[in-house]
């Protein structure tokens, strides 16, 4: 059964059109006033104004690989970020740490640790994963690059932005 | 031959008609885009400013990106101008030129000034700020501006593409129907003027008040009062058959993006697609500047007489005669404005609504209107 859509009868104001038109021009013209003397609530100026102090805790940005409080490289290769990551945005090249090596005990780590900022969906699998807490999703939003090399986070830039992480993994220390 | 008068009339057409309307269009275009980003609770182009930092300054100044339009320019410059294939060539690239050609011509008639006294240069007689001095003014501007409708129509005929073709059909159908309501509006205006001349009309009302503001001179007469009535159903008629000519909401039709692309210019690119766009502000401007002239005193001063502003023919000051001048363009721009905020205030018309309107209604009510304002007029001056 086809359905009835009532129209609603219009009062002759309405129908003269041209009130209604004050009116609208009136709403209008109230929003102007508002805008122009800053009080209605516009866009954040992105460049000018930032969202940096209001981040929320959780917030996922670039991942980033810390080094421990003995400037020793947390991450150990086991390549599970690798496996987990959803769009394959990491790439492991593993290596063995020569015995002279302070950390000989620790046996692996990575020789290239890559992550292409471009295929990066920010979904944080990785850290969640990470056996050996070594990467971390930082604040950093802002990825920018002129080429698709530059987007590719390499190990060294991954430290650069990871820096330090202390406390919790404590299994490859001297002390245990 | 009458050299200085062609020169005259040069660098005027130079000045008016390309320099100021050209300036106009461009920063209407930028106006359009401020206010209507306040009236949404937006910000709008604020950042374009000269580009100093090619020149090795730190930073690039804003003006309220009061510099968008000449990026837009460039911008509209540098696009490829694609051809599509399948139109019909010739009329494909003729149809831009007679969009923006009738609306600039319009120009002509308006007086956009009382006179120039360029006594300074050694030019005796007072320049008349006026490009043709035509007796037939208005129907000048009829005749010029019915025109601009093949340039649409053609854009829609020659791009060979269905939306085009409806946005142009409903052009047609829209301007001829609002055009007779537009002439048939203003037939009350030339009895009351008893003269077509457009400069001797903005004189009078200069000496005897506006149209819509009869309060000095000859004004204060029960006549000029009652006269009112009608002329303000004329306002109404013809404001409103400007906004349905010039193609602006809610008369948008032929180029009604939700239901057609874009309309008779869905096909065009770059430089042709700007001409289009600049043939409809410059219409605005035009039908800004002809209701001005009509109803509200064109370049007069309001309450001159009280000032001691008067004009008097070939008496004006240099000073004077720029102050005229910028009061034409004054009320010009806030016409503008009301075009603006009409345009992002009410959604468009439905067509046949659109129709009736125009044939049932305003038709209609304009030919009342002339019986009214002769009644009036009769009653007033029977012996």
């Amino acid at each position: 059964m086809a359905l009835v859509v009532k129209r609603p009868k219009l009062t002759i104001s309405e129908r003269l059109f041209f009130p209604t038109l004050i009116k609208g021009l009136r709403i209008t013209f109230a929003h102007f006033l508002r805008s122009i003397q800053g009080k209605s609530k516009v866009t954040m100026q992105y460049p000018e104004e930032k969202w940096d102090d209001e981040l929320p805790e959780h917030f996922r940005g670039a991942p980033a690989l810390v080094t421990d409080e003995h400037g020793k490289e947390r991450c150990v290769s086991c390549q599970l970020c690798e496996f987990i990551c959803p769009p394959r945005a990491i790439t492991i090249i593993p290596e063995e740490i020569p015995t002279e090596d302070k950390w000989a005990k620790v046996e692996k780590r990575p020789q290239e640790f890559d992550i292409d900022m471009i295929r990066c969906i920010y979904c944080g699998l990785c850290e969640e994963v990470c056996p050996e807490q070594a990467i971390f999703l930082r604040k950093d939003y802002a990825i920018t690059g002129l080429t698709r090399e530059e987007m590719v986070h390499d190990k060294e830039k991954l430290y650069e932005i990871g820096g330090v992480r202390t406390g919790l993994v404590n299994k490859w220390n001297e002390l245990k | 031959m009458d050299w200085p008068f062609i020169i005259a009339s040069l660098i005027k057409i130079i000045v008016f008609a390309l320099a100021i309307v050209m300036v106009m269009v461009a920063y209407s275009v930028y106006a359009e885009r401020r206010v209507s980003a306040a009236i949404q609770d937006r910000v709008g182009p604020n950042r374009v400013g000269p580009p100093l930092t090619l020149f090795g300054a730190k930073k690039d100044p804003r003006f309220a990106g009061l510099f968008q339009p000449m990026a837009d320019g460039i911008k509209f410059l540098l696009k490829e101008d694609f051809t599509p294939n399948h139109v019909n060539k010739g009329f494909y690239w003729l149809a831009p030129a007679l969009v923006l050609i009738p609306a600039l011509l319009t120009c002509a008639v308006l007086p956009f000034g009382s006179e120039l006294d360029l006594g300074f240069l050694g030019i005796e007689t007072p320049i008349p700020m006026v490009i043709a001095n035509l007796n037939a003014g208005p129907l000048f501007i009829f005749a010029i501006a019915s025109l601009g409708v093949y340039g649409i129509v053609l854009a829609g005929w020659a791009s060979n593409s269905k939306y085009a073709f409806f946005g142009g059909v409903r052009s047609t159908s829209q301007m001829i129907s609002y055009e007779l309501s537009l002439g048939l509006s203003l037939v009350p205006l030339l009895l009351i003027y008893s003269q077509l001349n457009l400069v001797n009309i903005v004189q009078f009302q200069d000496a005897n008040g506006w149209l819509m503001l009869p309060m000095w001179g000859e004004g204060w007469t029960l006549e000029r009062w009652v006269l009112l009535i009608p002329i303000f159903i004329s306002f109404l008629i013809f404001t409103t058959s400007i906004f349905a000519e010039t193609n602006r909401t809610p008369f948008d039709l032929p180029e009604c993006e939700t239901e057609l692309v874009a309309g008779y210019h869905t096909e065009y690119s770059s430089m042709k697609f700007a001409l289009f766009f600049m043939g409809e502000y410059a219409a605005m401007i035009v039908g800004s500047g002809l209701i001005v002239t009509l109803f509200f005193g064109g370049w007069s001063i309001p309450f001159a007489p009280y000032l001691g502003l008067a004009y008097e023919a070939g008496n004006t000051p240099f000073w004077l005669g720029l102050l005229h001048i910028a009061c034409f363009l004054a009320k010009i721009v806030v016409f503008i404005i009301f075009f603006i905020f009409v345009r992002w205030t009410i959604p468009r018309f439905r067509y046949d609504k659109l129709m009736d309107l125009g044939w049932k209604v305003f038709f209609e009510v304009a030919l009342v209107n002339i019986f009214l304002t002769a009644l009036i007029i009769w009653f007033f001056n029977r012996s």
